[in-house]
């Protein structure tokens, strides 16, 4: 039928194919800190593409934006310093590193779309408070978008595959997308907000299995509000422990996740909740291992595992590795960069932590 | 053990998977008419029991419907079971039955309640 709408094309985005500006996230550095160099040495060495660290950079105030601190007012001129900085290197299209700064951003040029006004007053801010100015992005895509865009290229690369070494069956995978990435400006998503594709097609791509469960689009449990204030954070554990509830029965090998907040939080969480509670999320008491896509990515296509930050999980990856069959060496683990011993880290109470020797 | 400053937050949603929906049957089986009540409240609006105290018919019945007993036994105590709810219901239910046989549920379960 020639009429026939084809409706997947409207849930699709535009991602640049290169020449791209990375504005790196506040915190992923400390929580994950091999994830954005693993993206950078992914673009630069695998796909070839050209892509801009600019030492220069700051936040995008997400953080203060979103525990209401900061007015919109000065976010949307921080960002548009940000754009500045872009502008300064005949690059077009933004990259934050960071679903939070991913949402932000979105929703000035959402402002800027709607009011031109407000896109104005944002180049006169700017001009009074830094004498700068600046061209809104053509393009804005999160690194997940670039990984996805390029998955089937990065596959031809990869020494390994999500596959359970001694079954031989797809390793079983949650992805979990991070809410501001495609809640709230649904078309700024591949799949926007209803059918999220962007981690599922890369575990699909690279011979995993995604799990569907009934809290599979539920909170992390980070929330600025919940967790900023220590009085509230029960509630953001109490988030955590729901979505860990609903998915433990479906004995997942992982979790992938897009967003720093989630990450760090369906990591670090499982730790708290096993010495509030005593209860762990898999069959062996280890808890179930989360990862971001720029790690896996780099686990899949061979990179040392310690050089991908994997040391500063709190829940261990080392059952993962052996299910894929990955090589690696335990007693690199707590080695630092100039070859010292640096120690191990004191233990948990509840959650087994073995660190293989 | 490790203060943490905070706990986990209980959630007050209600988990039908989990919640324990076999004592209502146990009721409808004893008064089919509880079936028929839409929580319109008339009951609990006449109440003689409920203006000297909090008691709550339509409320009591609710939580048991979901399967919720904290608590529920000592609220059930301070029915003294004249009948005048039955005789507004618009509905014909049976809720002075509805809450002879809530007691006797509960007291089976070892919920607290007074001797029958």
């Amino acid at each position: 039928m020639t009429n026939k709408k084809h409706f997947w094309n409207e849930y699709q985005k535009d991602i640049a194919d290169d020449n791209y500006y990375y504005e790196r996230s506040c915190i992923r550095q400390s929580f994950f800190p091999g994830s954005e160099t693993t993206f950078l040495r992914i673009l630069r060495d695998e796909l070839g593409k050209t892509i801009i660290d600019d030492q220069n950079q700051h936040t995008c105030t997400g953080i203060g934006y979103h525990s209401d601190v900061v007015q919109f007012d000065t976010t949307m001129t921080v960002c548009a310093r940000l754009f500045s900085l872009m502008s300064d290197k005949g690059l077009k299209n933004f990259v934050p590193s960071c679903v939070t700064s991913f949402g932000v951003f979105a929703e000035v040029f959402e402002t800027w779309n709607h009011f031109p006004e407000e896109l104005e007053k944002t180049r006169n801010y700017l001009r009074k408070a830094t004498g700068r100015e600046f061209k809104v992005p053509e393009n804005i895509a999160h690194p997940s978008d670039i990984i996805y865009k390029n998955r089937k290229e990065l596959k031809a690369k990869m020494k390994y595959q999500l596959v359970n070494r001694h079954t031989g069956k797809p390793l079983r995978v949650v992805e979990h997308i991070g809410c501001h990435y495609g809640k709230i400006f649904s078309k700024h998503a591949v799949g926007g907000a209803e059918f999220p594709q962007v981690l599922a097609g890369m575990i699909e791509e690279w011979g995993g299995e995604v799990i569907d469960y009934p809290e599979r689009r539920h909170c992390c449990g980070f929330g600025f509000r919940q967790y900023l204030v220590m009085a509230n954070r029960g509630y953001s554990v109490a988030n955590t422990q729901k979505k860990f509830e609903s998915m433990s029965p479906y004995k997942p090998d992982f979790v992938l996740t897009n967003c720093p907040g989630c990450t760090m939080f369906m990591d670090r969480w499982q730790y708290t909740i096993a010495e509030m509670e005593g209860k762990t999320y898999d069959e062996n008491g280890m808890g179930i291992p989360v990862l971001t896509y720029e790690e896996l990515a780099g686990l899949l296509l061979g990179y040392n595992p310690w050089d991908l930050g994997f040391q500063v999980h709190q829940v261990q990856v080392e059952p993962l590795l052996d299910k894929i069959g990955i090589e690696y060496d335990p007693s690199d683990k707590f080695v630092g960069k100039s070859g010292k011993f640096l120690g191990e880290p004191e233990k948990p109470e509840n959650l087994i932590v073995d660190y293989g020797k | 053990m490790k203060n943490w400053g905070f706990k986990i937050s209980q959630p007050r949603i209600l988990d039908f998977d989990t919640a324990d929906l076999e004592s209502y049957s146990r009721l409808v089986e004893k008064v089919p008419s509880a079936h028929r009540c839409l929580m319109c409240g008339a009951c609990t609006a006449t109440c003689s029991a409920n203006v000297h105290t909090e008691f709550n018919f339509r409320n009591t019945h609710l939580m048991f419907r979901r399967g919720q007993f904290d608590g529920l036994a000592d609220e059930l105590d301070k029915c003294m079971l004249c009948g005048k709810c039955k005789l507004v219901c618009p509905r014909g239910v049976n809720t002075r039955a509805i809450i002879y046989n809530m007691r006797i549920v509960l007291s089976d379960m070892n919920y607290k309640s007074i001797e029958l």
